[in-house]
């Protein structure tokens, strides 16, 4: 497939360059043509292909939950009600095992939409990775990267997002004095040594949404980019290595879709936990 | 020059980040191969709890493959 690119390099430079749209430094918006534009525009810009592509997906989820919860009914259940209704138990079923049955309305809702939108973002890795690109470059799109979870913009938004509710609980929930405190006195209590609590709690802070949004988006692009790699080979190598890792990649898929919700579930429960440890 | 550096480096990169979470992901297993043969009863909850701390331990070597991959070639 790597016909009409120069080298190989260039068809995977492609691949991984995303649809941007942003504001040039001579001061017009349009959109990049190349890695150098996208540099050039720095912080005015965004990633249009990302933006769809992951919005399209949570439409798609909303859609088919919301029809199967209309269409519900008593007895024996069908093939998608089945669906909606194992995954809205699954989630259920976690949220209880981690966060116990305190009241909060958000923590159920926001795991579910996490699980699914998250598994559907990944699941568009499994689409052959020349597939969508192409038909786009036949319509005139020069750029179309189809894995939203391969974009870090998508990632961290999603887990900063989950680190600004985690803020928001613990103001709420434990109070602004009690937090600060907590802040300051966990590892050692004593008076002399807070800056040094102080510090490590920080880093502490500032690693969880770090590391829970780079997580997701590491598999995926190390997933995506062995995918590109495969498909740079001679026909008849391709199906060989491709079939064995798109096997293994659906584990990947479904259990980081996983591990992001059971991680959101976590730190959010350690938001309410009121109790000294 | 400045090209083979970054391949050199990022090879290093995937490779040191592999090798220790390779050690922690063998010790992983092997506790869970240790616990349901001792208890079997217990085998989906540790199954569960095995699949959280490996994508965990996971996350180290894989930051490390997606930093060194960007830096071999979106730099």
């Amino acid at each position: 497939m790597a016909t009409e690119y120069e080298t190989s390099a260039d068809y995977i430079q492609h691949h991984l360059t995303n649809l941007t749209y942003g504001r040039f430094p001579e001061g017009h918006w349009g959109f990049a043509h190349g890695q150098e534009d996208i540099n050039a525009m720095g912080f005015w810009a965004i990633n249009v292909d990302t933006m769809f592509w992951s919005l399209s997906l949570g439409l798609v989820f909303l859609a088919i939950f919301s029809w199967a919860a209309k269409k519900a009914k008593p007895g024996v259940p069908g093939g998608l009600q089945n669906f909606c209704e194992y995954a809205v138990e699954f989630v259920e079923n976690n949220v209880a095992q981690v966060f116990g049955t305190r009241p909060n309305p958000i923590i159920g809702p926001l795991s579910l939409t996490i699980l699914i939108w998250v598994f559907l973002m990944n699941l568009m890795d499994l689409v052959p990775v020349d597939w969508i690109p192409h038909a786009a470059a036949l319509a005139g799109i020069p750029y179309m990267k189809v894995v939203s979870t391969t974009d870090p913009n998508a990632t961290l938004g999603m887990s900063i997002s989950v680190f600004l509710l985690v803020l928001y609980y613990n103001f709420k929930i434990k109070g602004p004095i009690a937090f600060g405190k907590a802040l300051v006195t966990h590892p050692v209590p004593h008076w002399s040594m807070y800056w040094f609590n102080f510090i490590l709690e920080m880093v502490d802070m500032l690693a969880k949404p770090l590391s829970h949004g780079l997580r997701l988006f590491g598999n995926l692009y190390a997933g995506e980019m062995i995918f590109i790699l495969i498909a740079l080979l001679p026909f008849y190598a391709q199906w060989l290595l491709s079939l064995p890792w798109a096997i293994f990649h659906i584990l990947i898929i479904c259990l980081q879709a996983f591990v992001f919700m059971i991680l959101t579930i976590v730190y959010l429960t350690q938001a309410h936990e009121t109790e000294e440890h | 020059m400045e090209s083979s550096l970054i391949l050199v480096a990022g090879g290093i990169l995937m490779g040191l980040g592999a090798i220790g979470s390779g050690v922690g992901i063998g010790i992983l297993g092997g506790k869970y191969l240790e616990g349901v043969a001792r208890q079997p009863e217990l085998q989906p909850m540790l199954l569960t709890q095995l699949f959280i701390s490996l994508a965990l331990v996971d996350a180290v070597p894989i930051i490390a493959v997606g930093i060194s991959l960007y830096m071999i070639f979106a730099l």
